[in-house]
């Protein structure tokens, strides 16, 4: 029987009116989603995925519009319909959740009035019925507190639980669709985990359909049905998850997924496969297919020449591929550039870190505080922390926010100074000694990869004057030809043309800038390197040949790399030795292996369930952790993970900080749990073995 | 919320404070000078001295500062060597014909920016944005000496319509309060349409009003509801905060058109070398401004939820 | 988005730089009419002696209308006032006083505005406390008190009246210069400098000043010509430089009173302050819509 999608577009292109022309954002789009149905886009920054679901809203701003092409919702035309037609479908029938909730919601408006308008605009109910709606919605999303949350200002309650009121904001009045785009990017991964499960819920129970954007993989295969892969304004490739994910047939789609650290993957056996090259600008595509040339499988003659259409895969009619010559393409042939690299021994302990403690003081400036005597507050960002690091050895530090983890990398560069215990590095203690007071060979020793590739370089200078900074600070060379060489060095460490010196940072690509502070941090020819999320604001296809870049230079030079992250799937891949943090506290660590397998701390538990992983043959524990990390300002006592535990065993866990216990040499989990249990926990992360291809 | 009252209450006193007391070390630490300014160039060394020891001018410093507050709070401020009079029984009428003359100008202004200011934000790059945007720097750039001048040559000269002065010689008069106003508020309205117009188009870009949009409410409810009140926060400590140049135009006004306002009081005053006139109007002028200051936190405070529950 | 610009027009000379930004007041007609406006001035304030122009300070014939003949068979483009003195030639050497102090006003204010600014921001604690503090206060007089306050005090001098300005303004543009820096100092490549031990005085003028340079040009412009609007003001009221130079408030304020018969005495140096004001700020209107654009 044939249905009536609920949203169908078909050929739809849509446009940007700049000062330098028509810029088209997407091009010869369709897409058709049915009843219930959750349907993923998934790409990458920049290929048109958002400006699509702003189409179907049709609130494309000023400069944008639809160029050709429809949009049909239930059947009908939405470019035929009135503004007041539009009116009445938007948040009714249809309703978007927002990538960033804090932006999203009215900074002036009490939450329940916020939600209340919803029905009152759309239905004939009084605004007492409103407000009841509204409160049992935001019982139904799981907030804590509804009350107080209805009376409160969005400022005042966290960023998951914002999150919680936007997609409740989003169900009120029942919709047939729902649009969500990135909607847990800002989010830790814990938090993620509970808001991606309640999608999954309410639209079961709903029966809405969905359209779920993002640039991860694991969330779309987690949540929908079917997906559309986007490219540069294109969908390249459409089709079930299980079509996607498991019998890919454009190159791009091969290309992302080979660029992402599945389980499977090793750095040294099975190195993770970058995709050359970079997105082109919207006016700087190339004739013929788009993707041409970053392609492996690239042949002059059939990809540079006229507009690649979408064709159905034989055998599979749902499942659509824009490339000229899937059929022909021998996946083995392809020029794969992998970075291989030789698995490395690590040396002598080169960084020794013993009870670190870092306290802060918060002075409270209100009087009331005064009065009552506790205007100084102790914030214990670090506490007690304890690990070695080795020579040529990667250790990972874990945690999501609030865990410590910056403070610790301020510490250890001297920017802070530690209140407690040290930090020896080749022998020397430095916990103590700020950042101006060490030697220029000791600050050049111990350099750090910043997080955020646009604001790494400072944009006032030219890049080779950057370079040369801090080469000459570190007191490497200072002949002005000698520091010129030594740039140049440089550059072709990090594989980028020497004629970069002379750029500016606004003319470099977010990867290429990215490169740019590895090599300012290598120029010290440094002991240890921290990377602080060094790829975590890269496209996905970037980040692997950056991390490919990172660990080839701290092979070849022998430096140990302490690699900050968040994201454990990039962890596990890249690093020797974990740490996991939590609110200050060092939770588990151990080597890569055995924090990756139980027996766990339960918060490592959390995060690796937590983890999305786009491999549709591996099968996650499901652990939903409840509610937000607390505030390091007002942490529990007794464990600090405490407020959140699915192990919890009681009132020892409230009062008694756990113990470090050890259960093998190096393998240290800091918790109440005994150890009979902790050895019978069962792995979260199960690979099937026959697709483990 | 009390507390943080009290707070900016308190370093408004000390301000004050530290306005006073700067302004009596300038004009009274040389007290022979002062002396000379009260009985003229031409008295005697002697005849200054014993003024100085008539007037209590040879206590401490300190002494004379602390007994000088004390009569300002309770309104004495001394004797104007021009008038021949107390300061006070000069100074508060001419306070009120300026409070006369700002009240008007607020009257017409705040409501003439905001809704311009308003207008022009809601379409960023429209026609009516344009318009307002030109039409606003075009009249930031004519002081208001300036179209005094043009619009007396127009209106007084040209015309014959309006009286080229505002001595209000007999009685208080609409038509010599008109030009006063009109060119205060020419000058004064771009600044805050500006500011409301900058304020508006940034609320409407954000996502909080896309927010608003997609949820389905009536367009004017998006405006009236979500956009003003956030739109509105800025340029409403920007208004109150205007008192502090306000009184410059009010001074250039009040000259031109020989306006009996505390701003001439106060130039008359220092071209004079009437010290406690001076002295007076300073500490008045500085009060407002202050006040005006406490008043604009206060209310920042008050309409932004984000300071005010934390 | 990662596909950031890719030219290679990247030209490393200073010179090429300044030509580059010449080219992006293209982008807007206002700002190049607003530059049109200030040079037209500045030209005629450079080339006023070399000029065919009566002394600006001479007594001729009083009374004269625009475009009347003079005496001496030549022309009085602009007419005389009650002196008698070519208001042609007052207003393009009044263009040179007010110029010249104007620059020289706004240029000091900058650069303690700029010290305080940065340092507070930077440094923060104590520094910051004292800074703004001192700001405050000075904030909460209504400039023009504390004009007539320093001018009554110190006298009528182009370099009190630079004290007067400075004082006046430097607290606003502080609040600008913290504001920035406030923001910039999260920036990673502030926190590389740390990292590499810089001082803080390296970090301050090499990191930190030049990345704000953007809102402060645009404010500069603003300050330019709010800046005159000060002078002549201060010389309307009878605040301002001492005579005989010819000044354009003051020549506003002498001849107002007889506007009933000769009215384009005052309206000339009002014209011409309004036309220089206006440059200044439509040129800053100008660049901030080519740095919102960017």
């Amino acid at each position: 029987m044939e249905q009536t999608p609920i949203l169908e577009c078909r050929d739809l292109c849509i446009s940007y009116e700049t000062r330098a022309g028509e810029i088209p954002a997407v091009i010869d789009f369709n897409m058709k989603v049915m009843p219930g149905q959750g349907v993923g886009i998934v790409g990458e920054s920049g290929c048109g995925k958002s400006t699509v679901a702003l189409a179907i809203m049709q609130y494309l701003g000023s400069n944008g519009y639809i160029k050709s092409g429809e949009i049909f919702f239930h059947g009908r035309d939405m470019r035929t319909m009135s503004e007041e037609e539009l009116r009445s479908i938007r948040g009714s029938k249809i309703a978007m959740i927002y990538q960033e909730p804090m932006a999203s919601l009215n900074p002036s408006m009490k939450i329940g009035d916020q939600l209340a308008e919803v029905p009152l605009f759309h239905e004939d109910v009084t605004r007492a019925e409103a407000l009841e709606r509204a409160l049992a919605l935001l019982e139904a999303v799981k907030l804590p507190d509804p009350k107080r949350i209805m009376d409160a200002y969005p400022h005042q309650i966290s960023g998951g639980q914002q999150q919680r009121v936007v997609i409740a904001m989003a169900l009120l009045s029942k919709p047939d669709l729902l649009l969500l785009d990135e909607p847990t990017t800002a989010l830790d991964v814990t938090v993620e985990r509970g808001i991606v499960e309640l999608v999954k819920e309410i639209s079961e129970e709903f029966g809405t359909a969905m359209i779920y954007i993002s640039h991860n993989l694991g969330l779309i295969l987690d949540t929908c049905d079917r997906v559309t892969v986007m490219y540069s304004g294109e969908a390249v490739e459409d089709g079930t998850i299980n079509e996607v994910f498991d019998a890919m047939c454009h190159p791009y789609t091969s290309g992302l997924f080979a660029s992402i650290p599945l389980p499977g993957a090793d750095k040294n056996e099975r190195p993770l496969v970058p995709i050359p090259g970079q997105l082109p600008l919207p006016h700087q595509r190339p004739k013929g297919c788009f993707f041409g040339p970053r392609c492996a499988f690239f042949k002059a003659g059939t990809c540079d020449q006229d507009k690649v259409p979408m064709r159905s895969v034989a055998g599979e009619e749902g499942h659509k591929v824009r490339c000229a010559r899937f059929e022909e393409i021998d996946w083995a042939e392809g020029d794969h550039t992998a970075v291989t690299v030789k698995s490395v021994k690590s040396g002598k302990v080169v960084l020794e870190v013993r009870n670190m403690k870092k306290y802060y003081e918060i002075r409270s400036s209100s009087i009331l505080a005064m009065i009552r005597g506790d205007a100084v507050k102790t914030v214990k960002a670090n506490e007690d922390i304890n690990f070695n690091a080795r020579e040529a050895e990667t250790v990972a530090i874990v945690g999501e926010s609030g865990c410590g983890k910056s403070t610790f990398a301020k510490v250890l560069m001297g920017l802070e100074e530690a209140t407690g215990g040290e930090v020896i590095l080749n022998g020397e203690d430095l916990a103590h000694v700020s950042v101006q007071k060490r030697k220029a060979r000791t600050v050049g020793h111990l350099q750090m990869v910043f997080q955020n590739p646009f604001d790494t370089l400072n944009p006032s200078h030219s890049v080779g004057s950057q370079i040369a900074r801090v080469i000459r600070k570190f007191g490497v060379e200072t002949d002005k030809e000698k520091v010129r060489q030594k740039v140049n060095d440089l550059l072709d460490l990090v594989k980028l043309p020497r004629d970069f010196a002379h750029r500016r940072p606004r003319q470099l690509s977010g990867g290429q800038k990215q490169r740019i502070g590895i090599a300012r941090a290598f120029a010290g020819n440094p002991a240890v390197v921290v990377a602080d999320e060094p790829v975590s604001a890269l496209d996905v296809s970037v980040q692997a040949a950056v991390t490919g870049l990172l660990t080839e230079i701290q092979n070849e030079l022998r430096s140990t790399l302490l690699f900050i992250s968040h994201d454990l799937s990039v962890v596990r891949y890249l690093s020797d030795r974990v740490v996991v943090m939590y609110l200050g506290h060092i939770v588990e660590q151990g080597t890569t292996d055995e924090v990756f397998s139980p027996p766990y701390h339960p918060y490592t538990e959390a995060l690796l369930s937590a983890v999305p992983i786009a491999d549709t043959s591996v099968e996650q524990k499901q652990i939903i952790l409840k509610g937000d990390i607390p505030s390091a300002m007002n942490p529990p006592p007794g464990c600090p993970f405490q407020t959140r535990c699915p192990r919890k065993i009681g009132a020892i866990c409230e009062t008694e900080v756990p113990p470090v216990k050890e259960l093998s040499p190096g393998h240290t989990i800091f918790c109440h749990l005994e150890e009979e249990v902790l050895n019978a926990m069962e792995p979260v992360i199960v690979m099937h073995d026959e697709a483990a291809e | 919320m009390l507390i943080l009252a009290f707070r900016r209450f308190l370093s408004m006193a000390l301000i004050m404070v530290i306005v006073s007391f700067t302004l009596f070390a300038i004009f009274e630490s040389d007290k022979l000078a002062v002396a000379g300014k009260v009985l003229g160039p031409y008295s005697s060394t002697e005849q200054r001295e014993l003024w100085l020891e008539n007037n209590g001018y040879n206590e401490p410093f300190l002494e004379r500062y602390v007994t000088w507050v004390g009569n300002a709070l309770t309104g004495d401020f001394g004797y104007s060597i021009q008038y021949k009079s107390p300061v006070a029984d000069v100074l508060w009428p001419r306070l009120a014909n300026t409070a006369i003359l700002a009240g008007l100008y607020m009257a017409f202004m705040i409501p003439l920016s905001l809704t311009l200011g308003v207008i022009a934000g809601m379409k960023e790059g429209s026609f009516q944005d344009r318009a307002v945007s030109v039409g606003s720097v075009l009249t930031t750039s004519v002081p208001e000496f300036a179209s005094a001048t043009f619009f007396s040559a127009i209106f007084v000269f040209w015309l014959g319509w309006l009286p080229g002065t505002s001595a209000m010689t007999s009685g208080f008069s609409w038509a010599e309060i008109f030009l006063p106003v009109f060119v205060l508020v020419i000058y004064g309205f771009g600044y805050t349409a500006r500011m409301t117009r900058a304020s508006m188009a940034e609320v409407m870009t954000s996502h909080y009003i896309r927010t608003a949009v997609l949820k389905g409410i009536p367009y004017r409810r998006v405006i009236m509801r979500h956009a003003l009140r956030n739109a509105l926060i800025a340029p409403f400590t920007v208004i109150i905060l205007q008192l502090n140049w306000l009184l410059s135009g009010v001074i250039v006004v009040e000259v031109f058109f020989a306006y009996k306002g505390f701003g001439k009081l106060l130039l008359d005053g220092a071209l004079f070398g009437d010290i406690f006139v001076i002295e007076a109007c300073t500490l008045v002028a500085v009060f407002v401004a202050v006040f005006s200051q406490f008043i604009s936190d206060i209310g920042y405070t008050l309409l932004n939820p984000r300071i005010r529950f934390t | 988005m990662t596909a950031d610009v890719q030219n290679n027009d990247a030209s490393p000379s200073a010179i090429g730089k300044f030509f580059k930004s010449l080219g992006l007041l293209r982008e807007s007609p206002i700002a190049i009419f607003g530059l049109a406006l200030i040079l037209f001035w500045v030209i005629l304030a450079i080339l006023a002696p070399v000029l065919p122009l009566y002394d600006p300070n001479a007594p001729l014939e009083p009374f004269k209308f625009p475009m009347s003949e003079a005496r001496d068979g030549g022309l009085y483009w602009l007419g005389t006032d009650h002196k008698g003195r070519d208001i042609l030639s007052r207003v393009i050497f009044g263009a040179q006083q007010v110029l010249i102090w104007a620059t020289t006003a706004t240029a000091v204010a900058y650069i303690v505005g700029m010290l305080m600014g940065v340092v507070a921001g930077y440094l923060g604690g104590w520094y910051d406390e004292v800074i703004s503090f001192i700001s405050n206060v000075l904030l909460s007089f209504p400039v023009i008190v504390l004009y007539i306050i320093i001018i009554t005090y110190l006298g009528a001098t182009g370099f009190n009246i630079v004290l007067a300005v400075t004082f006046a303004s430097a607290p606003g543009i502080m609040r600008i210069v913290r504001g920035l820096v406030l923001d910039l100092r999260t920036r990673d490549y502030i926190f590389a400098a740390q990292t590499r031990g810089e001082s803080a005085m390296y970090i301050m003028l090499v990191e930190l000043l030049p990345n704000a340079r953007g809102p402060l040009i645009v404010d500069a412009c603003l300050r330019l010509g709010y800046t005159t609007i000060t002078i002549a003001m201060l010389g309307y009221l009878g605040l301002g430089l001492p005579p005989p130079d010819p000044d354009w408030g003051k020549m506003i304020a002498e001849t107002q009173p007889l506007g009933s018969f000769a009215g384009h005495m005052a309206v000339v140096p009002a014209a011409a302050i309004s036309s220089l004001v206006l440059g200044f700020n439509l040129l800053a209107d100008g660049l901030r819509e080519i740095s919102l654009k960017d």
